[in-house]
């Protein structure tokens, strides 16, 4: 007990309690899993086809407990997009916004219901149907209480994460994965708060909201969901935030306001009495009046009279400022302010902190997902919207379910020797390999900014290691987290939104705002595939001192496949062409397809044959063309008719190798004249 | 039409002007006559224009003055407007307003007037002005006589500079004004507009411009003529500076250093180096040889002597010429050119690739598909293919359906061009087994079924797999054509090997009887004969059988009678039986301890002929050993004689460092491709040649004044070994390189970042819009912007800023 003495010790008597006098006798996993909610089983489901030791545990009795209770009005606004006109399984993924990724086809969220914004409790059948099929190990009504690390020189990670549950059981871990979501109500501190009801507890029922005036605190989709429940049954309602909406459709931000939900600010601006107000929550108070309805006045009114009269006498702002907007009595103050991460059951020793100022509700994270503070320690899904909070899709189902799945790359890498999976081609195949995923990929087109595929070039650029869905701000240490070499350039492909496009404030429609020709391909506005070439993998100095609002780091050469209207980049002449003229650029070399005639010409009458004829042709694999395609290929130019080609001359007057006297003097003996009317093709 | 573009560009251009000087241009000072007169400083030259102070502030003649302000300063003179008040009598105010003039003072002295008319515009006003302060240095003549006096004063003491223009004050004229100004001392320059003179100096192409340097410097003999240079580029200052630096530069330079460190005056001017390779032995000839190459590449490219016995860099043993690009980076190229017009012309080949290059970069028309395969599958892609005879597979019936029965599968992506242009061959495959092939033909769509053609672990398209039942799935590896997937899908109707049972059905397997319409896809048929007892002999075999299906029919024969056969046949067991269908002729090998892959080998080595048809098909096969090629090309079948004369020659082993083929061109027409890129004309056929692609590229023709016979072909080839005989070509060592350049985004976003913050960045703006910028200039000037000037035609504003860049590669020199 020694070792576990010196480790409790400073915790104190309170830890020394709340144990079972059985510590040693705890269970170890390679991996635990905190929550089975979509993150916890969609880590699970790796772990579980990967064949690792691993548990989920979960508080409740059954898995994604948070979908039974919320969102509050049960219609989720994920899309649940049932037709594309499509059969390609990934490219579908791109518009279904709640599955978890599986390999068995029938966990597909369209079978689970046939709404566009599918109800909470289809949720909640389908991720017990996962845990149920994919045979999951989640151990239920498991509520790790506390978490703390034990050093061992042994441990993968020279520690053990050590989980208490509720009955003091114990259970070591090698790794810890926290998929616990935001579980904690976002509380703002203002005199009057206590008056607030929250939205996890305020009636869902509109018959309770009849005639009355009613308060909303926040502005995101949750405020705007009740608001919308409500909205046909108040005299008015009041929105009160810190600042302006932001509409998702002009961030292009799945986390902002969603179209679905903004039925107010219709009615806002259509001047039916509900209104929107900006100020910080902080300064403000609710004070009650002896009718019990809630006036607002600001913080400081209250600070200067004495707290000890009586709510009628405190100064509102309307004694001086006759028309303040919210002079109104309300009967109601509903808070709708978000959530936050639950950092109450990690010890201090895992060091495991809030992130800046815009993302305090998050545990502060690597891009790989991993704690600042503790190695082996992941945060997975909504609680890991650090890393890209307010751009990216990493905080939702659609997001998460990529990133995680590279977290279990980096987890097989790291702990069992198994490289980031990888496909090898011959170069021949590098327009055809980035084609093929900016068409399908859906982790690219979901996790777009975040999640990026790699072409690792291999000497001299004969062939080409490609890897999906690489964590791009890790990029500097590509090769210690994937195992393979970058050592002769490489490509990275995100998906972007035009630099200026996306804001709060910014106009999406403006005229002019799509981009047709492939020049101007940069310029594009709607997501689009962007490739960036670099001679070196970058360093770390680099990648953190990039340029602002660029992803990466400049790279050698860049190049945006220009915007399409359907998403469907295979235009062969608007898409694939300026693509392959700009890898030849970068590769220095003649990457078109040639038919076996073509490739037979260049083999007799060159020393050198281009990239196709020599991975294909010369292999025995050559193209042949058909007739058809032969006679458009003498109309475009592009090959020639030899059957029609001048006759062979009978009598050539110049014979070959026949030496015609020199007429210039000569120096070094054995110049010949030869045929100077040499032509080459 | 041509011309019609001409002059749009050149308006354009001048707009482009208008619109940056407006906005950027130090005002032209607006003086009275008094005042003007009291800012002559002696010795300096000042134009000025007298108008009348009433008259409209914006005359064609003014805002041309206005452009011309910073030009002319930068050669120090002066411009100025001089108001002509009513009261005013200076004789230079004239008295009506078309009468007004400009004019030209050095110090306080009039040099000359200008009627406003011969100002037209900026290169107008420069020339003039320029060729007025000039004029002791620019002598204009214009008859044949003058220039033949000039030349003779000159002839000893100063090198030439003779240039015709069509006319005063065009671009070319204030060119070579500019020119005269920094090198006027150095060089005589002469200037005529007469057309005959030009024509009578012998000069071609008389519509344009010319500009010829004439070395008199050197010329002691008053009766020799000054050798002379033209001027191959247009006639820009720019050029002209870059044309007299090269004309300066020594003739010929000898150097002992390694190629890549020399530097001279032609790299920096862009201009490639020729290194002629020269050794103490023949140091005199070559000395001559390259002062010759010299002269004809004046101003193309740099010459130097490279003396090898004192250099310490290795160079290839055969190289004569050694030449060195402009470019950085660009690795040295070692030619081996047999005399200087293969010098000249492999230097002005490239020059002028690098040329086209540049002009390509200007205005690349990079939406043009260069790309065959696509091009032509774009083109056909209105063409209704009969799809239908295919069956098309999905996610869900992929598995029923290749479980079912033996099928081939076609794995391809509908946006992907090479597995179209195979999508038609392959349907043309399916048209023509309807009905008779147990193999059914399938398809499937990798664009949408992804997820299958990956479980399949097909990652790349377009592929043929073969699933037959109870095997493992075969991929197919031949040519992307309708007659090798063909004979793939027909050789695989029967077992590889196949078995046979009786001696009866053995006789009929090898005369091709037993399997008659698959012997036409497999020119030899196999057959492994062992004794029941030999297991790990007949292992190995149905080994190689497996591995070789597809290619060649195979069968196994194991019976208790098998020695009947071993007899027959010659042949100790276990034993390979080949029977080449061609000649009828069954060889016999013994097999005791053979491993499955020296099967293969002997197999496959048994498919090749001695003397083989080559074909766009079988190229590769034979091109795999490496060896030099020897083709005789043939219009139509082979000359038995010809034939009977290369294989006596191959059976006496007088060929095995050869890969001795004909070629038919009736069937393979793209042989009057190759031909033409050996001997530039058709030649008469036969034709025999050897190429030797794998060193050197050397391309060898036999005499065609020879027979084609076994003796003369044998001290041909002994002249070949021995280095006597001269190759015809040399195969283009050149490296496949990206046919047209791409869009550089980095420096669009760059020059977009750099412009401005805020707003939609300008991309690249159309003449048309410039033309439109220019209706409203007038209108409203505040509109035009700046803004679409600076990343337009940084080309036009160079050239008004010529001067200062002309000193900046001037620098490192002393003329200015």
């Amino acid at each position: 007990m020694g070792l576990s003495a010196a480790l409790w010790g400073p915790l104190g008597l309170l830890l020394s309690l709340a144990l079972p006098p059985a510590v040693g006798a705890h269970t170890h996993r390679d991996y635990c899993v905190l929550g089975a909610g979509p993150a916890g089983l969609q880590v699970a489901a790796f772990l579980h086809h990967a064949g690792r030791d691993y548990e989920v545990f979960e508080r409740t009795p059954a898995p994604g407990s948070f979908f039974m209770r919320y969102p509050r009005h049960r219609k989720l606004i994920s899309i649940n997009k049932r037709y594309t006109g499509k059969n390609n399984a990934e490219f579908n993924l791109r518009h279904d916004w709640n599955s978890l990724l599986s390999h068995d086809p029938r966990l597909v969220f369209r079978h689970y219901s046939r709404a566009y914004f599918p109800d909470a409790g289809d949720m909640v059948r389908y991720l017990r149907d996962f845990a149920d099929r994919l045979g999951l190990h989640v151990r239920y009504n498991t509520n790790i209480v506390h978490v703390t690390l034990k050093k061992d020189w042994q441990a993968w990670n020279s520690h053990y994460f050590i989980l208490t549950n509720q009955k003091g059981q114990v259970y070591q871990c090698s790794v810890l994965l926290v998929a616990t979501g935001l579980s904690v109500p976002n509380l703002v501190d203002f005199p009057g708060s206590e008056y607030a009801e929250g939205y996890e507890s305020v009636s869902v029922d509109p018959e309770d909201f009849v005639g009355q005036n009613v308060l909303i605190l926040g502005r995101g989709n949750s405020a705007f969901e009740t608001a919308e429940n409500i909205l046909g049954v108040t005299n008015f309602i009041h929105m009160l935030s810190r600042s302006r909406v932001r509409l998702s459709w002009a961030t292009h931000y799945v986390g902002d306001l969603r179209a679905i939900n903004n039925g107010l600010l219709d009615t806002y601006q259509l001047k039916s009495l509900d209104g929107l107000l900006e100020s910080d929550l902080r300064d403000l108070a609710i004070v009650k009046d002896a009718k019990g309805k809630f006036h607002i006045t600001l913080g400081f009114f209250l600070e200067e009279t004495n707290a000890s009269r009586s709510a009628d006498a405190i100064p509102l702002p309307q004694d001086d400022n006759d028309n303040f907007a919210m002079r109104v009595a309300y009967d109601r103050v509903i808070r709708c302010l978000g959530w936050k991460f639950d950092f109450s059951i990690f010890n201090q020793s895992l060091r495991l902190s809030s992130g800046s100022e815009f993302s305090k509700k998050y545990p502060l994270i690597r891009a790989s997902y991993e704690s600042k503070g503790t190695r082996g320690l992941f945060i997975l899904g909504t609680a890991s919207h650090s890393v890209d909070y307010r751009k990216s899709a990493g905080g939702f189902i659609h997001g998460f379910r990529y990133t995680v799945r590279a977290v279990h790359r980096l987890l097989e890498h790291r702990h069992h020797g198994i490289p980031w999976p990888c496909t090898e081609h011959p170069t021949t195949q590098l327009t055809n390999s980035i084609i093929r995923r900016v068409n399908e990929a859906s982790g690219l087109y979901q996790m777009f900014g975040v999640l990026a595929d790699v072409i690792l070039l291999k000497e001299n650029a004969t062939a080409f290691e490609y890897l999906e869905e690489f964590p791009m701000q890790m990029l500097a240490q590509l090769e210690t987290l994937t195992g393979r070499t970058a050592k002769h350039g490489l490509f990275i492909i995100n998906m972007e939104y035009g630099k200026n496009f996306s804001g709060p404030d910014k106009d999406v429609f403006f005229h002019d705002r799509s981009v047709g020709h492939t020049e101007d391909a940069w310029q594009s506005n709607f997501l689009h595939p962007v490739i960036y070439y670099y001679r070196h993998l970058p360093t770390e100095q680099e990648v953190r001192f990039r340029p602002a609002h660029w992803p990466l780091p400049r790279p050698t050469a860049i190049h945006h496949i220009v915007e399409d209207f359907l998403t469907d980049w295979t235009a062969p002449v608007g898409h694939i062409l300026p693509l392959r003229r700009f890898l030849e650029n970068c590769l220095d070399t003649d990457l078109r397809s040639f038919y076996a005639e073509s490739c037979f010409l260049f083999t007799l009458t060159r020393q050198k044959l281009p990239p196709f004829c020599q991975q294909g042709y010369l292999r025995k694999q050559g193209l042949v063309y058909t007739k058809s395609l032969q006679q458009h290929g003498v109309e475009s130019g592009l090959l020639r008719d030899y059957a029609t080609m001048g006759q062979v001359l009978e009598d050539s007057s110049r014979q070959p190798g026949d030496q015609e006297p020199v007429n210039q003097p000569l120096g070094t003996g054995h110049l010949i004249h030869l045929d100077s009317n040499k032509e080459e093709l | 039409m041509s011309s019609d573009f001409h002059v749009f560009r050149v308006g354009v251009s001048f707009v482009i002007m208008c619109i940056l000087y407006k906005s950027a241009e130090d005002p032209l000072p607006e003086l009275s006559p008094q005042k003007y007169f009291s800012t002559l400083q002696p010795g300096k030259a000042s134009l000025a224009y007298f108008c009348h102070a009433d008259s409209p502030s914006t005359s064609v003649v003014l805002e041309q003055l206005n452009e011309a302000v910073r030009p002319l300063q930068d050669y120090g003179i002066s411009v100025a407007k001089v108001h002509c008040v009513k009261e005013e009598t200076s004789r230079y105010c004239g008295k009506e307003e078309d009468l007004m003039k400009a004019y030209l003072f050095r110090g306080n002295i009039l040099l000359r007037e200008f009627p406003t008319d011969t100002l037209f515009d900026v290169n107008a006003i420069v020339a003039h002005v320029l060729f007025t302060l000039l004029f002791n240095e620019v002598k204009y003549i214009s008859t044949l006589e003058d220039l033949q006096n000039i030349e003779n004063t000159v002839k000893g003491k100063a090198n030439m500079i003779f240039s015709y223009v069509r006319a005063i004050g065009t671009p070319e004229h204030r060119a070579i004004m500019e020119a005269a100004f920094v090198y006027g001392t150095a060089y005589q320059f002469v200037l005529t507009t007469e057309i005959a003179l030009l024509e009578s100096i012998g000069s071609e192409d008389i519509e344009r411009a010319h500009l010829y340097f004439f070395h008199c410097n050197l010329i002691s003999d008053l009766t020799q003529q000054c050798r002379r240079t033209l001027m191959r580029q247009p006639l820009t200052t720019l050029n002209i500076h870059a044309f007299v630096k090269t004309m300066k530069a020594p003739l010929l330079t000898e150097v002992a250093e390694d190629p890549q460190q020399v530097s001279t005056v032609h790299l920096q001017l862009g201009l490639p180096l020729v290194f002629i390779v020269s050794q103490k032995a023949t140091y005199e000839a070559d000395r001559r040889t390259a002062e010759w190459v010299a002269w004809r590449l004046l101003g193309k490219a740099g010459v130097l002597l490279l003396l090898r016995d004192s250099l310490e860099v290795n160079i290839p043993q055969h190289t004569n010429v050694v030449f060195r690009r402009a470019e950085k980076e660009v690795p040295l190229e070692f030619l081996v050119l047999t005399d200087i017009d293969s010098i000249i012309s492999y230097v002005e080949d490239n020059v002028e690739m690098e040329e086209n290059k540049d002009s390509d970069v200007e205005d690349p028309d990079l939406d043009i598909q260069d790309d065959e395969v696509a091009e032509t599958v774009y083109r056909d892609r209105k063409r209704q293919l009969p799809l239908e005879v295919t069956m098309e597979l999905t996610e869900e019936t992929f598995h029923a359906t290749v479980m079912a029965s033996d099928s081939i599968v076609l794995f391809y992506a509908g946006w992907q061009a090479v597995s179209m242009a195979f999508l038609q061959s392959y349907i043309d495959v399916a048209v023509k087994l309807k009905g008779t092939s147990t193999m059914l033909l399938t398809r499937i769509n990798c664009a949408d079924w992804s997820g299958v053609c990956t479980k399949q672990n097909v990652t790349e398209f377009p592929a043929v797999k073969m699933y037959k039942k109870g095997e493992n799935p075969v991929s197919y590896a031949g040519m992307l054509g309708t007659e090798d997937l063909l004979k793939f899908i027909q050789l695989n109707r029967i077992s590889c090997p196949v078995s046979i049972t009786s001696i009866q059905e053995v006789e009929e397997y090898l005369n091709g009887e037993l399997y008659e319409d698959l012997v036409t896809y497999s020119s030899v048929s196999v057959l492994g004969l062992f004794s029941p007892a030999m297991t790990t002999a007949k292992e190995d075999f149905t080994e190689a059988g497996n591995y070789l299906k597809g290619c060649v029919l195979t069968g196994i024969y194991s019976e208790e009678d098998v020695w009947i056969l071993a007899n027959k046949h010659a042949a100790t067991l276990p034993a390979l039986l080949l029977a080449k269908h061609k000649d009828g002729k069954i060889e016999s090998i013994p097999l005791a301890g053979t491993p499955a892959q020296d099967i293969v080998q002997i197999i496959t080595n048994a498919l090749q002929e001695t003397f083989p048809e080559i074909t766009v098909e079988n190229l590769p096969t034979y091109f795999k050993p490496q060896k030099p090629l020897l083709i005789l090309f043939s219009d139509g079948s082979i000359n038995p004689q010809h034939r009977e004369a290369i294989l006596t020659l191959v059976a006496q082993k007088h060929l095995d460092s050869f890969t001795p083929c004909w070629l038919n061109l009736k069937n393979t027409p793209v042989g009057r491709g190759i031909l033409q890129v050996y001997f530039g004309l058709l030649p008469p056929l036969p034709l025999l040649v050897l190429v030797n692609q794998h060193s050197g590229g050397h391309v060898f023709a036999f005499p065609s004044d020879q027979s084609i016979t076994e003796q003369n072909l044998a001290l041909w080839l002994k002249k070949l070994e021995a280095g006597l005989e001269n190759h015809i070509t040399i195969l283009s060592a050149q490296e496949w390189k990206p046919p047209l350049p791409a869009y550089n985004f980095l420096s669009m976003m760059d020059a977009a970042t750099s412009q401005h913050a805020t707003g939609k960045a300008p991309g690249r703006m159309k003449e048309i819009d410039v033309q439109e910028n220019d209706k409203e200039r007038h209108e409203d000037k505040l509109t035009v912007k700046k803004e679409p000037v600076e990343t337009l035609r940084i080309k036009h504003w160079n050239r008004n800023n010529w001067f200062k860049e002309t000193e900046k590669s001037l620098k490192p020199h002393t003329e200015l």
